[in-house]
Order: C-alpha cells, then sequence, then structure tokens
C-alpha cells in the first residue's frame, strides 16, 4: 500500500488566540459599555458623575436589573435549545401571587416559598410538555401561558393588594430588600445562578446536550441524546427561576399584586438579545444573561440621572437592542 | 461466513412492494457500491439494515446469529453506523464535541461529573490522524469545509468500533477535491477491516472505491458481482433496464 496522501483542501480557520477569543464575545463589547456608558455621561453632564457614583445609587442599580437577570438566566437556558419563553412576566405574578396569599394567610415564609417554586415548576413543566411532546411551537405555547398566568393571577388573588405577609412579614422584606456582606440579596442570589448556569452550560454534559439541540436537533436525537426530555427540563428551569426572582421582588417591593412583572418577557428577552444570545438556538452562555441586563438598567439609570425625559426610555433600550443584533451580524461576518 | 447475510427479503408498505426477495450480505474489509435509480429501493435496504424497520419477510443474520431490529439503536448497539446524507451535525459545536455527542468523556467523582474536554479532544485528534485528514478537534465546525465535516461523520463511527458503515450520498454536496479526500476515509475505513455499503449516484465514485457491485431495480436486486466484472456501462444499462440481469 502507498502512502495516503494527506490533503490540504478546504478552508481552516487560524488558530484565535485567547485575546480574539474574548474580543470575539458579545457580552464583554456590553460589559465594555456598560463601563463606558457612564463614562460619557459624566463628561457630557459633571453632575451626573456624584449622582451615578454614589453608593445608593449603585446599590439600586444592581438590584433592579438582579431580578431581569435571574430570570434571563433561565430565558438563556430555553433559548440555548432555540426555544423562548415568553410566558416569565406571568409567572412572575402567579409565582409572587401565591407566595402572598400563603403568607396573608398566616403561613410561613418557608412554605410560601417553596409553594412558590413549585408553582413555577409546574408552570414550566406546562410549557415544557406541550413543546417537547405534543411538538407544539414555543413562541405559541408560551404566548398562551402569558395570557393564562396573568389571569390565574388575578382569578386567585381576586385583584387584591398584599402588603401584610403575616408572621414571617419581616423575613420575607429582609430576604428582598436586605444585604449581606454589604451586597443587596437579589444581586448575591444573581451571582451564585449565573455561576452555577454558567458552570452546567460550560462544563456538564447536559449543557453540551442542550448546544446540541440548538445546533441540529435531528442529529442530537440520532445520537441518543434525550432531546424532549431536555427541552421539558429548560421550561422547568425558566420557571423555577422566575419563582426565585419572584420571591425576591416581593420582599423586595413589600407587596405585590396580580399586575407585578408586566412586560417583563420583553426585558428579559431583550437581556439575552443584547448579551449575544441567538433567538435560532445553539448560542449564548449565562454572563450574556447577566451583561445583557447590567446593559439595560444602565442605559435606564444613565438617562434619568441625566435628565432625559422616562419617555425616552423605550426608544433608547430598542436602539442597543437591534445595534446588538447588528454587531453580532458584523462578528459573524468576520468568524465567519 | 458473511459478516452480514439477508436472505429472501420483502419489505410491502401497504399495497407498494418497496424490496421483493432480495439477498445481501455484507464482508468485512470489503466496500459495497449500492446503486439503482430513484425509487429501486436502496433507502429501503438501507433502513431495514439501520433499523428503521423490520422487513416484511425474510431473515436477517449478524455475524451468523439471527437479528430484527425495531429501532435504529438496536442497530447501533449491534455495531452498525449510518453517516446520513445531511450528515447529522451540530455546527455550532466543535470537532471533538461532535464526534463524541452522545457518549462523552467525563472525569471528575459525583456529584461533579464534568466534561473531559481534553480527554474528547485529543482522543478526536488520533481518529482524525489515522484517517489522515486535517481537521483540527478544537475548531467549530460550522467553519470546516465538505471534506472535513465528512471526516467528523466518519471519525464517530469510527469511535463506536462499528462493524458495518452505511454511507448515503457521502460525496453528493461537496467540491471535487473534498470527494478525492473522502474516498480515501473509505478506503481506510475499509483497510481496517469494516464492511462498508456506499450508496451514491455517481458512477465513478462508485468504481474508483467499490470491490462489489449491486444495483437495485423497482425493488429487485439485478446485479451482485465484482466491480472488476462489471463496467459503468453495463451498470447504467441495469438501472435503467435496457440490461435485464447481469
Amino acid at each position: 500500500m502507498t502512502t495516503a496522501p494527506t490533503y490540504h483542501s478546504g478552508y481552516t480557520a487560524p488558530r484565535p488566540s485567547l485575546w480574539q477569543k474574548i474580543l470575539s464575545k458579545q457580552p464583554f463589547w456590553v460589559m465594555v459599555a456598560v463601563v463606558i456608558i457612564p463614562l460619557i455621561m459624566t463628561v457630557i453632564e459633571p453632575s451626573f458623575r456624584s449622582a451615578f457614583f454614589s453608593g445608593e445609587n449603585f446599590v439600586n442599580n444592581t438590584r433592579n436589573f438582579a431580578f431581569i437577570a435571574i430570570m434571563a438566566l433561565g430565558q438563556v437556558a430555553v433559548m440555548i435549545t432555540g426555544g423562548i419563553d415568553l410566558s416569565v412576566g406571568s409567572t412572575l405574578a402567579v409565582t409572587g401571587i401565591v407566595l402572598g396569599l400563603l403568607m396573608d394567610g398566616g403561613h410561613s415564609f418557608w412554605l410560601a416559598a417553596l409553594a412558590a417554586l413549585v408553582t413555577g415548576i409546574i408552570v414550566g413543566a406546562i410549557n415544557g410538555y406541550l413543546i417537547a411532546y405534543l411538538k407544539l411551537s414555543p413562541f405559541v405555547v408560551t404566548l398562551g401561558m402569558l395570557s393564562i398566568g396573568r389571569s390565574v393571577a388575578l382569578a386567585i388573588s381576586n385583584n387584591k393588594f398584599f402588603h401584610k405577609f403575616g408572621p414571617d412579614h419581616l423575613l420575607l422584606l429582609s430576604v428582598g430588600g436586605g444585604k449581606t456582606f454589604g451586597i443587596a440579596n437579589p444581586v448575591l442570589v444573581m451571582v451564585v445562578l449565573a455561576l452555577v448556569m454558567g458552570f452546567v452550560f460550560r462544563f456538564t454534559r447536559y449543557g453540551r446536550h442542550l448546544y446540541a439541540i440548538g445546533g441540529n436537533e435531528h442529529a442530537s436525537q440520532l445520537t441518543g441524546v434525550p432531546v424532549d426530555l431536555l427541552k421539558l427540563s429548560v421550561y422547568v428551569i425558566s420557571g423555577l427561576l422566575t419563582a426565585i426572582a419572584a420571591i425576591l421582588m416581593v420582599g423586595w417591593l413589600g407587596s405585590v399584586t396580580n399586575g407585578i412583572g408586566i412586560g417583563y418577557e420583553l426585558r428579559v428577552i431583550a437581556s439575552t438579545v443584547i448579551g449575544g444570545v441567538n433567538l435560532l438556538g445553539g448560542e449564548g452562555g449565562a454572563f450574556a444573561a447577566v451583561a445583557g441586563a447590567a446593559l439595560i438598567e444602565i442605559i435606564r439609570n444613565s438617562l434619568l440621572l441625566a435628565g432625559v425625559d422616562p419617555y425616552w426610555q423605550g426608544t433608547f433600550v430598542g436602539i442597543f437592542i437591534i445595534l446588538a443584533v447588528l454587531l453580532e451580524r458584523l462578528r459573524g461576518r468576520k468568524v465567519g | 461466513m458473511p459478516l452480514l447475510e439477508m436472505t429472501n427479503v420483502s419489505m410491502r408498505f401497504g399495497a407498494i412492494e418497496a424490496l421483493s426477495n432480495v439477498d445481501f450480505y455484507l464482508e468485512p474489509g470489503r466496500i459495497t457500491g449500492l446503486m439503482g435509480d430513484n425509487g429501486a429501493g436502496k433507502s429501503t435496504l438501507v433502513k431495514i439494515i439501520a433499523g428503521n424497520f423490520p422487513p416484511s419477510e425474510g431473515k436477517i443474520l449478524l455475524e451468523g446469529n439471527e437479528v430484527r431490529f425495531h429501532k435504529p439503536v438496536d442497530a447501533r448497539q449491534a455495531g452498525i453506523e449510518v453517516v446520513y446524507q445531511d450528515l447529522a451535525i451540530c455546527n455550532n459545536l466543535t470537532a471533538s464535541a461532535n464526534v463524541f455527542l452522545g457518549r462523552e468523556v467525563m472525569k471528575g467523582f459525583w456529584p461533579v461529573r464534568i466534561l473531559d474536554n481534553w480527554n474528547m479532544s485529543s482522543r478526536s485528534k488520533e481518529l482524525f490522524e489515522e484517517l489522515k485528514s486535517e481537521t483540527r478537534p478544537d475548531d467549530v465546525v460550522r467553519s470546516m469545509s465538505g471534506g472535513q465535516r465528512q471526516a467528523v461523520a466518519i471519525a464517530r463511527t469510527h469511535l463506536s468500533q462499528a462493524k458495518i458503515v452505511l454511507m448515503d450520498e457521502p460525496t453528493a454536496a461537496i467540491s471535487v477535491r473534498q470527494v478525492a479526500e473522502v474516498l480515501d476515509l473509505l478506503k481506510r475505513l475499509r483497510d481496517q477491516g469494516m464492511a462498508i455499503v456506499l450508496i451514491s449516484h455517481r458512477m465513478p465514485d462508485v468504481f474508483s472505491v467499490s470491490d462489489q457491485i449491486v444495483v437495485l431495480r423497482r425493488g429487485h436486486k439485478v446485479a451482485d458481482k465484482p466491480i472488476s466484472q462489471s463496467s459503468p456501462e453495463e451498470v447504467t444499462g441495469l438501472i435503467t433496464g435496457a440490461i435485464k440481469a447481469a
């Protein structure tokens, strides 16, 4: 037998250095924007500096985006598989109302929190079952759940405003509104969850399979990946993380109505898109969710402190969403 | 003894007889070219071997033992791998992640079991070297050429120590130069003792690597002979029906 030739045909990309890898990541650029925007604002508006860089404002900022970021972490898991969860705002309301209803009825914080978490899991499991096993479109199923969730929240709360939370009232307020080691609790929870989800996405077989499903669902099925079960699981994760956000948020607000979290699904999805998560699936990470949520909050807060009419906030956030997709397109062209 | 022996296999879908009394056998270390027009029964035959459905009639022996596959997983566990036309590859993952998809190597102890990417990457590198392919294990498949993607799909069958590899149109969608690369991959698999079925419409490819040629027409086997005793002209005649049988 003669020695077989080695072919040099085809395009092989040059191996990127670590620095190039970082530069090609969208969340990196988002974090750059998070740092640069306040600096620019400081130059334009000198009074901005003292307001923005005050410790009080920092705590508020980080806490405000923590709720969205926690929900976005679940959304990223869903989006990696190529799905979408539009029901998170309504899930926030249902789980928040369950918490409020039970605590108002004199039950302990722990029981009520557990019930809220289980409710979140149930909502996610219903979404996931319909999508994974009955093969219904994620967009339609979760759009339906968006309506159902809001309506159930209204029905079980009987449109009541909860602001007294029984014997564990203060415990709830301290969980959501308190600080540990000088950091607001929701922020700590967000950091821990981001690390856990980041680890799961990057280092576990489960995470690898989520990306595989997003890349080629049929191929994943053929290689024995339990596609249906994994798709169910990401909606459960989204529901569970939304319930965690609900508990923290109700504690921070000190009250809950069925109107909580209206329109949050858009803020959550905007965060993931700005962070560089691909709506078609197969791409994204935990850092993307946090970075995207942080950028939206920075834009909002900077405009507010700079004295821009709050009516214009939506315009700026919208511009950044479109810029994010544009940036992704430009990167895509370079990377190939 | 042949590795795989199918006798009198028929397959009916309702009133349509897709395969009629076909005998088919595979030997280790041999490439069998399977040809026929669209609807001749090629894919039905391959799907039976791959375990997509059992035949309506007939017997299948694998290494002398009768087998009856109901699911693709049954066939895969028996050492039969399919390389699909669309390659069944995840573009967003690295070559190594694709090779090990569903068979990931893990390290650490429960509950912290993590992917052993280094191990998978170095084993993929060995596989690609064995296949004399330039494919780099840590590159994302999206940026790869058709030939490299084929190498990824083939390395996957290699990893599983398959005995039989069914190749569905492996050269249909790639450039001429890459075709040579893929055909070399096939020869290398054969030299390692695998039985390979090459389903292709491309006469030159089939004649350049196959040892045996099987032609189907309208569900019947019309030829099964060493390729050296056939010719492209004869095979064309057999496919179209100009020659009844050979």
